[in-house]
């Protein structure tokens, strides 16, 4: 800077602009203009192109669908052998799918905050608050309860081994014979009650009335294959790029492009913290987009590549014609 | 001498950085005719239908545009308006990179763009939780996965349809369109920036040094 002198930044607009031809301009016309248009387009390709609305699925339309999936999924936190059950902070203190890079463990230092108790939860809570005026399916679980936890899991492993081969006759699941205690009675029971729709309220229930918190029938259908499946059909998967597609043919989030592209090469795709690796390196990006005016390097490639003889064409034609008539009548 | 207080200050403030003039000019620098000072202008725009279209679909309720014909047509006009939004913002945004429009202390301005470039992302983000069908289950199963790995995923549940729903409807909307105005001000507060190539010269005066 000369010693004296204003920085750009400091002088005023008529002192900043000194050189350059000014021209009439209403701003407010521009932007009803811009308004108006963009609304014609809007309406033109809502009319024409609607929007993408796939139903939700529910825990009734996986038991009508896929019924052993359903009580293979159940068996599973029952047994905790599911990846919600086994998952780790925010949902239990297991470590299944907990992510860390070296010390950075936020997700350990987080902690609980959402807690989900998956053979309780998904499983046995519901199945107590059916056993109004069935015998049975109150028998069976007290007799599950009674029983040790070594018992319970032996129970349980041979029906998940058995579920392998199972049928379905008359609307329930059937496995092989063995000695599964009272579990084929509880899983049966637990299906009946998804056909019929009751355990999709069921697992929205608390203490409170009313209910927004979908945590609790989300986590169980995450960890069956059946919403995975549709998703696979409407290409929404990671591994197709999914987060930022859309159901149908529609755009999605598109913007997430580069988010997205993270999961589908080295080492990302093959690493078991793919998700924090992902979202420490959009982090480091994002900043660094954030800060391009204090970057050197970054900051001077919009000189060294003249896009911005596209931009002001004119302008610089102007300048040069300027130039021009300036050295003609210096000469 | 200045009014002394804090209201005076910034009221001073104020009037020396945005007169109506500056905010409301007729005349502004001919380079400004550029087909790439549109793309600003043209975000704005689709942002108010994005607002206006989000107002009436939060005023019927989250249920009602899958049961009504018009809440469809309302819903498909949110759709698009989003999809408008970050096409024309993302051209604004290369093209002020391009221009390298932060610079002559405009780095603020680039850097609010930035943030609300980021904030979009996380309210379109809250928007398609929200829609109550398949799309919305499967991106809060997929997404759980990388916001718990942040360790935020307890205070940030994309699970949870209550909490989206008020940050798409109400907080982050309202911090867009702030983000936006303030973004306004600051370029109609700065103007815009000179060519890359034209750089502004400061011109000599009578105080410029010491007489040698």
């Amino acid at each position: 800077m000369i010693p004296g002198k204003l920085r750009a930044s400091e002088v005023s607009k008529a002192d900043y602009y000194r050189g350059i031809r000014m021209a009439p301009y209403d701003l407010i016309k521009e932007l009803a203009v811009a308004t108006g248009a963009m609304l014609v387009l809007v309406l033109v390709l809502s009319a024409v192109l609607s929007s993408p609305d796939v139903p939700s699925a529910t825990i009734q339309s996986w038991a009508r669908a896929d019924p052993v999936d359903l009580v293979t999924t159940a068996a599973k936190e029952l047994a905790e052998q599911s990846p919600v059950a086994q998952y780790g902070p925010p949902y239990n203190t297991n470590s299944g799918s907990v992510q860390t890079l070296g010390p950075i463990q936020p997700q350990v230092w987080a902690g609980v905050h959402v807690s989900v108790n998956a053979p309780v939860d998904f499983v046995l809570e519901p199945l107590s608050q059916s056993t109004v005026g069935d015998q049975t399916l109150a028998s069976n679980l007290a007799t599950f309860n009674a029983a040790t936890p070594d018992q319970q899991q032996k129970w349980l492993t041979a029906y998940i081994t058995a579920l392998g081969g199972a049928t379905l006759t008359d609307n329930q699941v059937t496995v092989a014979s063995g000695d599964y205690g009272p579990v084929p009675v509880l899983m049966g029971r637990l299906l009946s009650l998804a056909r019929s729709g009751g355990l999709d309220a069921l697992l929205l229930t608390s203490d409170h009335f009313y209910q927004t918190d979908y945590s609790r029938p989300l986590l169980f259908m995450s960890d069956g294959t059946y919403l995975s499946g549709l998703a696979q059909a409407q290409k929404l998967t990671g591994t197709q790029w999914g987060m930022m597609n859309e159901t149908g043919r529609y755009p999605g989030q598109a913007w997430l492009w580069l988010y997205t592209l993270w999961y589908q090469i080295p080492p990302y795709n093959t690493a078991s913290n793919a998700d924090l690796l992902v979202v420490l390196t959009m982090t480091v990006l994002s900043l660094a987009l954030l800060l391009i005016p204090f970057i050197p390097g970054l900051r001077d490639i919009p000189r060294w590549i003249p896009v911005h003889r596209l931009i002001w064409r004119r302008h610089y034609q102007e300048l040069a014609r300027r130039h021009a008539v300036r050295s003609s009548t210096r000469s | 001498m200045p009014e002394p207080g804090w209201t005076a200050a910034i009221r001073d403030r104020l009037t020396r950085r945005l007169s109506i003039d500056e905010v409301l000019p007729t005349r502004q620098p001919a380079f400004v005719g550029s087909w790439v000072y549109v793309f600003g202008v043209v975000t704005i725009a689709a942002l108010v239908w994005v607002v206006a279209s989000g107002c009436v679909l939060a005023l019927m309720g989250s249920a009602w545009w899958h049961i009504s014909g018009l809440g469809r047509f309302f819903n498909s006009i949110h759709f698009w308006s989003v999809q408008m939004f970050f096409i024309f913002m993302v051209l604004h945004l290369w093209g002020q990179y391009w221009g390298a429009g932060w610079r002559d202390g405009r780095a603020k301005t680039w850097m609010v763009g930035v943030v609300i470039f980021l904030v979009s992302i996380g309210t379109a983000f809250t928007g398609y939780l929200v829609q109550q069908n398949f799309d919305s289950q499967w991106i809060a199963v997929n997404a759980k996965d990388a916001i718990n790995s942040t360790g935020l995923g307890g205070f940030f549940n994309v699970l949870n349809f209550g909490q989206m729903y008020g940050l798409h409807v109400m907080l982050l909307p309202i911090g867009v369109t702030l983000l936006v105005v303030l973004h306004i001000l600051q370029v109609r507060s700065k103007g815009v920036v000179r060519p890359l190539g034209d750089p502004y010269v400061p011109e000599p005066t009578a105080h410029a040094g010491p007489v040698q």
